[in-house]
């Protein structure tokens, strides 16, 4: 098989912004996404793996090839892995798009540093959530974690970490109404779900945590998805599009982690490797 | 790293940059943040494909806190591109090469 790896910036994704990765098998002490994703690129180029730095902004079928637009041109392949990945999703609140950067943030381990003795307001309960509001104590003087439900949805050992870090305050039952400030954020406006009070609370940066969406815009009409936009596939990783596997955050899926990506690489990878010897051959 | 892209300080900002004659790029990073590592390659790129044209460098806001200070960053990266020592435009987050090339050609053109 003759491979490419298409590659929009550099290897690694949401790896990349994971300060230490606890639950990669065999790393007992963790590993950071870092070191995580630079020693799978190496892996895979000890094998010979070509990575090209492009961006995929259309997939078609001609016949039984696949023709992938670029902003320069056009690569034709007999199957593609579609291995897009997700990026953080948004709260969707005003004051949101225009604050980015000035003091909104969807990356703790990259800007927490910005924050040394200030007061920072963190959204969401998952796992992410956790982490990244226990990261955030080590610089800032204090964390609030904004969380529209009652308990946690994060593992336990996560959640642990939240509820016994004196740093760390959680706002159960409020959602986000507005991010406020003008050349920065100066507030974020919660409303209590119990008794539908709305209040200010004054801050200086606040992190978004809220899930993932996946970056699968370009494929809209093409393979089939969920109603979120992840991409459908069978056991196989097939998707609805002939020759085109799935692997990664951009299935539709149970549970995102590194292990289960992993493993649907390998299996799309197997699985595009039969297609070919009985569709091409 | 290229040959092509300028490491810049808080000392020579201002020489380099603030009053340079071709429009220029700062790329502000730091060494802990992966979407800083992430974008690296596409600056180098760009700083290729535009050579002669736009200025491109890096300012490590760790060793350089002044600057990324007097321009309000609390994010990285930020790319800015400086036109006649005035911000023409900024650009936060790993984004695309051809976002990018659609921000720089705009200020070239």
């Amino acid at each position: 098989m003759d491979v490419v790896l298409l590659e929009r910036l550099s290897p690694g994704g949401q790896v990349l912004t994971t300060d230490v990765v606890e639950n990669w098998p065999g790393d007992v002490d963790g590993v950071s996404g870092f070191e995580l994703s630079d020693r799978m690129r190496d892996h895979a180029l000890k094998f010979g793996l070509k990575i090209k730095n492009d961006e995929i902004i259309k997939l078609a079928s001609d016949g039984q090839i696949k023709v992938l637009t670029t902003p320069e041109g056009e690569i034709r392949a007999k199957a593609v892995i579609l291995a897009v990945g997700a990026q953080p999703r948004k709260l969707g609140v005003p004051g949101e798009d225009l604050l980015i950067g000035k003091g909104v943030s969807y990356c703790g381990t990259c800007d927490g540093p910005f924050y040394r003795e200030q007061t920072v307001v963190c959204f969401g309960g998952g796992d992410t959530a956790a982490e990244e509001a226990v990261f955030l104590t080590r610089f800032a003087k204090k964390v609030y974690l904004v969380h529209r439900r009652d308990q946690l949805r994060a593992a336990g050992v996560l959640a642990e970490r939240v509820l016994n870090n004196p740093k760390i305050e959680v706002l159960w039952s409020q959602v986000p109404l507005e991010i406020k400030g003008q050349d920065k954020v100066e507030a974020v406006r919660l409303k209590k779900l119990k008794d539908e009070v709305e209040y200010d609370l004054p801050c200086d940066g606040a992190f978004v945590f809220v899930g993932t969406s996946p970056n699968t815009g370009f494929l809209r009409g093409v393979v089939d998805m969920d109603r979120e936009g992840f991409i459908i596939h069978d056991r196989n990783q097939h998707t609805s599009m002939n020759g085109v596997f799935a692997a990664g955050d951009c299935c539709s899926k149970l549970l995102r982690q590194i292990v289960v990506a992993a493993g649907e690489g390998a299996v799309a990878t197997y699985a595009a490797q039969r297609y070919l010897e009985e569709v091409h051959e | 790293m290229s040959d092509n892209v300028l490491q810049v300080n808080d000392d020579n900002f201002e020489a380099e940059i603030l009053s340079s004659d071709t429009p220029a790029l700062v790329d502000f990073w730091a060494s802990w943040c992966g979407p800083c590592r992430a974008i690296a390659p596409v600056v180098e790129e760009l700083a290729e494909q535009y050579a002669g044209k736009l200025k491109v460098a890096k300012l490590n806001v760790d060793e350089s806190p002044k600057t990324p200070g007097q321009y309000g960053i609390r994010a990285i990266p930020t790319l800015i591109l400086f036109k006649d020592g005035k911000v023409a435009d900024q650009i936060t987050g790993a984004v695309s090469k051809s976002h990018l090339q659609a921000a720089i050609d705009k200020q070239l053109a």
